[in-house]
């Protein structure tokens, strides 16, 4: 029975100098083995896949301000594009409306000016009329007054009284 | 009582020096208990991926709750250092702890195999290391000035009691373990004992068997994870600015 407590107290052997200096150096060689082996390139996996995971999240910030960007650029180019479109069509709105008018205006002067060309034309038509009637009617009327008073009156001064009536006559008109 | 004088296979007064006594059983348990963390510790880190899988991320996983350790106990700045070190000590502890749970292993009368760890020796010397590596990176992190003052804060009648602190620390720390893995091994070689007694005796003691390794499965968890925190508290303790 002091056996069984003995062992219960230290266990199977006590404490044996020899296994605590094994067990150091054991301990000691797995410590320095896996950490060279083991845990060094596990940790260096690990902090390159954070770094890794930290560049792609940055790359993936900054692709997403680029195309923030580039979609305010394309909006604003829109925007532009638009108003420059407003623009011409406002023009050739006021063009047009400038030719119609000018087109308007010059038939307007077009046909005025005939008109009073015609006019200008039948004045003097009218006048040559009147003239050559004037002076048909003053041979007829010598004619028809030498006719009547050929012995009284000699044919020049009948002539000059006939010329006398008639532009008297053709005053009163 | 029958499975209690198992013998050890010493060797004593090794090379014809009388305080040198080897157990073999534990010399080879340990063998045992490092190649494993060993093979295994360079088989989850032979293949690495970016995109970790299977052992991988276990192993992974591990460096996180030693992580998570070393964390609630000090800055990561200066814990960094630590974590190879918890890392070891956890795996090589759970694996010896684990060892003696599988089966113990019995030659005629001698016992060669058991958890290395149901030996206060080997826990005591874990512990003693861990010790004077506090001390060691309290010297180194904070200068000689600093640890020394570490002693006589926040009074300096404490003096004494710091003094004890470091030894019983030293102690608690390794016998706990053996403490609690030893426990769990008597445990099992009575239930064993019971076992080989007879039909009737074979199956009463099956399921406590099994309920008892089942348990001994999570002492050994618990134990390797109450010495890694221990180890991190006494190292925070030296290390930290704060105390």
């Amino acid at each position: 029975m002091q056996g069984f407590t003995e062992s219960l107290v230290l266990g199977a052997g006590g404490l044996n100098i020899g296994d605590m200096i094994i067990q150091l150096v054991f301990f000691l060689g797995l410590l320095a083995l896996l950490g060279k082996f083991a845990w060094g390139p596990l940790m260096n996996m690990m902090k390159e896949r954070e770094d890794y995971v930290a560049n792609e999240i940055n790359t993936a910030e900054k692709s997403r301000e680029e195309a923030q960007r580039m979609q305010r650029e394309a909006s604003e180019e829109l925007k532009a594009t638009r108003q420059d479109a407003q623009n011409i069509i406002e023009d050739a709105r006021k063009t047009a409306g400038q030719q119609e008018r000018d087109i308007l205006e010059s038939a307007r002067a077009e046909a005025e000016r005939m008109k009073e060309s015609a006019r200008q034309e039948i004045e003097q038509e009218k006048e040559k009329a009147v003239q050559a009637l004037k002076d048909q009617v003053a041979t007829m009327s010598v004619m028809i007054a030498s006719k009547v008073i050929e012995k009284e009156l000699s044919q020049k001064d009948q002539e000059a009284l006939i010329n006398q009536y008639i532009d008297e006559a053709g005053e009163e008109r | 009582m029958n499975s209690l004088n198992h013998e050890a296979p010493m060797w004593e007064d090794a090379f014809g020096i009388s305080w040198l006594d080897f157990n073999l059983s534990n010399v080879l348990m340990m063998f045992v208990a490092s190649l494993i963390v060993f093979i295994l510790g360079v088989a989850a880190t032979r293949n690495m991926q970016r995109y970790p899988t299977g052992f991988q991320n276990f192993m992974e996983w591990l460096i996180d709750f030693i992580k998570g350790i070393i964390g609630s106990n000090m800055d990561w700045r200066t814990g960094r250092l630590f974590l190879p070190l918890g890392l070891t000590l956890f795996a090589y502890i759970f694996v010896a702890n684990m060892l003696g749970v599988i089966t113990n292993g019995v030659v005629g009368h001698t016992l060669w195999w058991k958890s290395p760890t149901a030996d206060p020796g080997i826990t005591l010397t874990l512990a003693t290391l861990v010790v004077v590596l506090s001390h060691y990176y309290g010297v180194k992190l904070r200068g000689g000035k600093e640890y020394a003052k570490g002693f006589v804060r926040p009074l300096p009648f404490l003096l004494p009691f710091k003094i004890i602190e470091e030894f019983s620390n030293t102690l608690t720390l390794g016998l706990r373990l053996y403490g609690n893995i030893y426990a769990g091994e008597i445990l099992l070689s009575l239930l064993v004992g019971l076992a080989a007694t007879g039909v009737g005796g074979f199956i009463g003691a099956t399921v406590p068997m099994i309920a008892w390794m089942g348990f001994s499965t999570f002492i050994g968890f618990i134990q390797a994870f109450i010495f890694v925190m221990l180890t991190m508290v006494y190292l925070s303790h030296k290390v930290s600015e704060d105390h």
